[in-house]
């Protein structure tokens, strides 16, 4: 039987499968890890950190990168 | 001849700092970025688009390597808010420059100064080079200087308002006061107005709207990159003083009697 755990990504209700990394996360969205940058209950998780964070229920997650800007 | 711009310990040839925004696509931000000969861009921090994945990013593009990535903290109207997104934009690994705005009003977009000094204030000590955009107020100028920001920013007039430097004398005030940088940052219209600002004595000009809003965005990067050298190069070169009256420019001696 599998977990789930839900989570607010990026403004929006998610529900992600119980253990999920932030690592796991990045590469389910089909981004690259080298040009984002990460919240969780806002605090920066830095990039080294990825693989081994896990997502618990109740986390809001901000995933962010850059867009065109003045 | 060479005349270095230096900024935050790096040294570039080019005056010009483009902005990326309002391009039809990324492949247009490129060619026109190409055109304006910038070094530094700028760019803005978002919240990823998690229902489309795998959609190309900007720096697919713009190459970190090539471009000093220039984040900026547009959209922001509380101090909090300015730290919160600069924080996360030195995250995504290009750098400590950051371009603070903490804006005031929506309507004018004109910078809410007191939060602008309170967030260059904790940014300067977490080790951001910090480019504060500002009003041309030579007061904040000068606070944000000695708070320790690596550059200011004046405005010439209202973002996106392509009016052109409204107010000269308080920029040429600035510039007397100030000894980091001075970068025109936002409301240039054209090309003369960008020289403008150069033959002033700015360090560099800042746009977007107007290369990104002009019927051919790449045309006019290019006619931007030459008003830039334009206007850097009658300053350097010291213009003639303004007098009301004529001065012959032939030789009144050897003239037919």
């Amino acid at each position: 039987m599998f977990f789930r755990v839900q989570v607010i990504l990026n403004g929006e209700q998610q529900t992600l499968s119980e253990g999920l990394t932030i690592a796991g996360l990045i590469d389910h969205l089909g981004l690259n890890q080298r040009r984002i940058a990460v919240e969780v209950n806002r605090e920066i998780v830095a990039c080294g950190q990825y693989a081994v964070r896990a997502l618990a229920n109740g986390d809001q997650v901000e995933i962010v990168h850059f867009v065109g800007g003045g | 001849m060479t005349d270095p711009f230096e900024l935050a310990g790096k040294t570039y040839q080019s005056r010009l700092i483009v902005g990326t925004g309002k391009y039809r696509d990324f492949a247009e931000t490129k060619r026109a970025v190409e055109a304006s000969g910038a070094q530094i861009v700028t760019v803005a921090v978002r919240r990823v688009n998690i229902t489309e994945r795998g959609k190309e990013n900007l720096l697919d593009y713009l190459d970190p390597a090539r471009y000093t990535i220039l984040p900026n903290t547009a959209g922001c109207y509380t101090a909090e808010d300015a730290i919160r997104t600069a924080r996360l934009a030195r995250e995504a690994g290009v750098g400590n420059l950051l371009k603070l705005e903490v804006i005031g009003d929506q309507q004018t977009l004109f910078p809410d100064v007191p939060a602008t000094i309170e967030a260059a204030r904790v940014l300067v000590k977490e080790g951001f080079a910090v480019l504060p955009y500002i009003t041309d107020d030579p007061i904040a100028a000068t606070r944000l200087q000695e708070i320790g920001c690596a550059a200011v920013m004046p405005l010439a007039a209202p973002i996106g308002s392509g009016l052109g430097i409204r107010n000269p004398y308080n920029i040429r005030i600035i510039l007397q006061q100030s000894r980091v940088p001075v970068i025109v940052d936002a409301g240039v219209g054209t090309a003369s107005d960008a020289a403008v600002a150069m033959e002033l004595g700015c360090d560099a000009v800042l746009m977007n709207t107007a290369i990104a809003g002009a019927k051919d965005p790449i045309l006019m990067a290019e006619a931007m990159r030459q008003g830039v050298e334009a206007g850097r190069k009658a300053f350097l070169a010291g213009r003639i003083p303004r007098k009301l009256y004529a001065t012959a420019s032939s030789p009144l001696d050897g003239l037919l009697q």
